[in-house]
């Protein structure tokens, strides 16, 4: 494992940020609010104990409005057998604004009437193209899967999300829009598609909520794991 | 859009229409534009079909380059090895039409059409590229299609694992259901076989050889073992790096440069890496856009700017092979002829 002054350009540094990105996502993340990795500037790694610590000088950019922020963060990726999660803090200049904007409020008035319940699928098709009503569901999985690729990373890999294959609203409860999601995530190192189904909450105010992730078989005949709740 | 007679009695895939290169098409219609390429192009555009893959579909590349009675060097381009990276492929379409569009013009890229031939496949996995047009479920099939053996009931092996070059030996996996599936040995794959065997027989004209995958934005010099070093590795980073800033010229986009393990991850049995350890000095792979917002499905409206850039990396790196072999030559040659004529004089001196 690389120790001590990261290249920049090298394969730890730019791993790491990608943590650091879906950490920020999971955040700050909402369907107008898509943050993502512009730059990394520099980077440390060091031994500690059982766990190997991370420092990272980076810029992000929020794709929607396109406003990049220097950001210093700060990983704990843990050692030993345990599957946990890596840890991050992290801040940012100039990035994240925490309250909801009107985009935001105009979409969560939008569709919290029960009335009209969307889905979708195929987020962007396999031409690259997205309607775009469908953009901001696009984003709002893109956020809930940063949850599951948050927790499933490690120095060893490299996630981001290749698809939204479905998505159904559900019946808004306590204010919470809700929705059923199947992601499609892309893991860089092992190249697999790795499918995700995701039952996902939202609002202005309490943001992107992940409340059961279900990891979906990668063959067809084969026994599915049981549900696991966040 | 004015459509002319002639568009009509052929497909609606003519390109003489402007956005037939900010599409993706299918393997259908890449055959149809190769077929189109020669008939527009005779004196200077023939193919060849040097393989055939699992499913028994020709592996074609398009021999592009001014006719010449000598033989001449080469430049090798592949495309769309992995069948869900879509980009390669139409850049390869892309670049085609472009030294088409300028050789006639541009007198570099003429001087290079005189002195090289361009062989290029638009698409190298035939069997999973069409799979991969097939449905919804099947658009980000990666490998080949021939199925898995001794018990494995999946199909596919990454063909850019298969190649003897280290193979086996990391970044691998041994389990045919991996996306990473290396193969029961090297050159299981008849794709792979093929390359290598065209690779084989043209080894010692053949300048630089690129291949060309999605996404990263990367450009990936040998090896991907960790432990091994290219003899010119200095060389590949110097010309890398430098085609690096010719595709931030274009569009201000970001490509990194070094070797597999140090800027992706560590791999054996890539195409890249047998072109190189066969002696072909500049073997460089290509990740095009983006760098994981889309993703594989990149949007069909950054099809143009990504072969933009790519093609200004592409030129930079087959500029410099071409210039090193037919220049530097020349200047060997001059070198040579003035070591003789002063020998000759000296000698014709002591004579006298």
């Amino acid at each position: 494992m690389t120790t001590g002054v990261l290249n920049p350009s090298h394969y730890p540094a730019r791993r790491a940020a990608t943590v650091v990105q879906h950490y920020l996502n999971t955040r700050y993340g909402s369907p107008y609010r898509w943050i993502f990795l512009s730059k990394v500037h520099s980077g440390s790694a060091e031994d500690m104990a059982e766990m190997r610590k991370y420092q990272l000088e980076l810029t992000m950019q929020e794709m929607i409005s396109n406003v990049s922020g220097q950001c210093s963060a700060e990983l704990l990726f843990p050692g030993g057998e345990g599957q946990s999660a890596p840890q991050v803090q992290a801040s940012c200049e100039g990035l994240l604004q925490s309250n909801p904007t009107a985009q935001e409020e105009a979409f969560y008035q939008q569709h919290r009437a029960s009335n009209n319940m969307v889905s979708g699928s195929n987020i962007p098709d396999s031409y690259g193209h997205m309607e775009p009503s469908m953009k901001p569901f696009w984003h709002l999985g893109g956020v809930a899967s940063s949850c599951i690729m948050l927790r499933e990373s490690n120095e060893s890999t490299l996630y981001n999300m290749a698809q939204v294959a479905n998505f159904t609203q559900l019946e808004t409860e306590k204010d919470q829009l809700r929705f059923n999601y199947h992601v499609l995530l892309h893991e860089m190192i092992s190249q697999e598609i790795i499918h995700w189904k995701l039952l996902v909450t939202w609002s202005p105010e309490q943001g992107v909520k992940v409340l059961q992730t279900e990891l979906q078989p990668k063959c067809h005949d084969c026994e599915a794991p049981p549900n696991t709740t966040n | 859009m004015c459509v002319s007679m002639y568009s009509a009695v052929w497909s609606r895939e003519e390109t003489t229409e402007r956005n037939y290169y900010t599409r993706y098409h299918n393997m259908s219609e890449i055959t149809a534009w190769m077929e189109q390429m020669k008939r527009e192009n005779p004196d200077v555009v023939s193919s060849m079909v040097y393989g055939q893959t699992y499913e028994r579909r020709n592996i074609t590349l398009l021999k592009i380059g001014l006719s010449s009675t000598g033989r001449k060097k080469a430049i090798w381009m592949d495309c769309g090895i992995h069948a869900r990276e879509w980009i390669a492929p139409a850049f390869c379409q892309y670049f085609v039409r472009e030294i088409l569009r300028t050789y006639k013009t541009d007198t570099k890229v003429n001087e290079m059409m005189k002195n090289l031939d361009f062989y290029i496949t638009p698409v190298l996995n035939v069997d999973g590229y069409i799979y991969s047009w097939h449905n919804e479920s099947t658009r980000l099939w990666r490998k080949s299609r021939s199925p898995g053996t001794g018990g494995c009931t999946c199909y596919g092996t990454d063909i850019n694992r298969n190649f003897y070059a280290n193979w086996g030996m990391v970044g691998v996996s041994t389990d045919c259901c991996s996306q990473t599936y290396c193969g029961t040995k090297a050159l299981s794959e008849s794709e792979a076989r093929a390359v290598t065997d065209m690779l084989g027989k043209m080894r010692e004209d053949i300048l630089a050889f690129l291949t060309i995958h999605s996404y990263g934005q990367l450009l990936l010099v040998p090896y991907g073992h960790p432990n091994i070093s290219a003899p010119n590795y200095d060389e590949l980073m110097e010309v890398g790096l430098a085609a690096a800033t010719a595709i931030k010229a274009v569009h201000g986009m970001d490509y990194t440069v070094g070797t597999s393990p140090d800027v992706l991850y560590a791999n054996s049995g890539s195409s890249r890496d047998f072109a190189r350890l066969i002696g072909i000095p500049l073997s460089f792979t290509f990740e095009l856009r983006d760098k994981g917002e889309h993703g594989f499905e990149l949007p069909e409206d950054q099809i143009q700017p990504t072969c933009e850039e790519a093609y200004a990396g592409a030129h930079h790196i087959i500029t410099y092979a071409h210039d090193k072999a037919f220049y530097s030559y020349a200047a060997t040659v001059t070198a040579t002829l003035w070591t003789t004529l002063l020998a000759a004089w000296v000698s014709s001196a002591i004579l006298l």
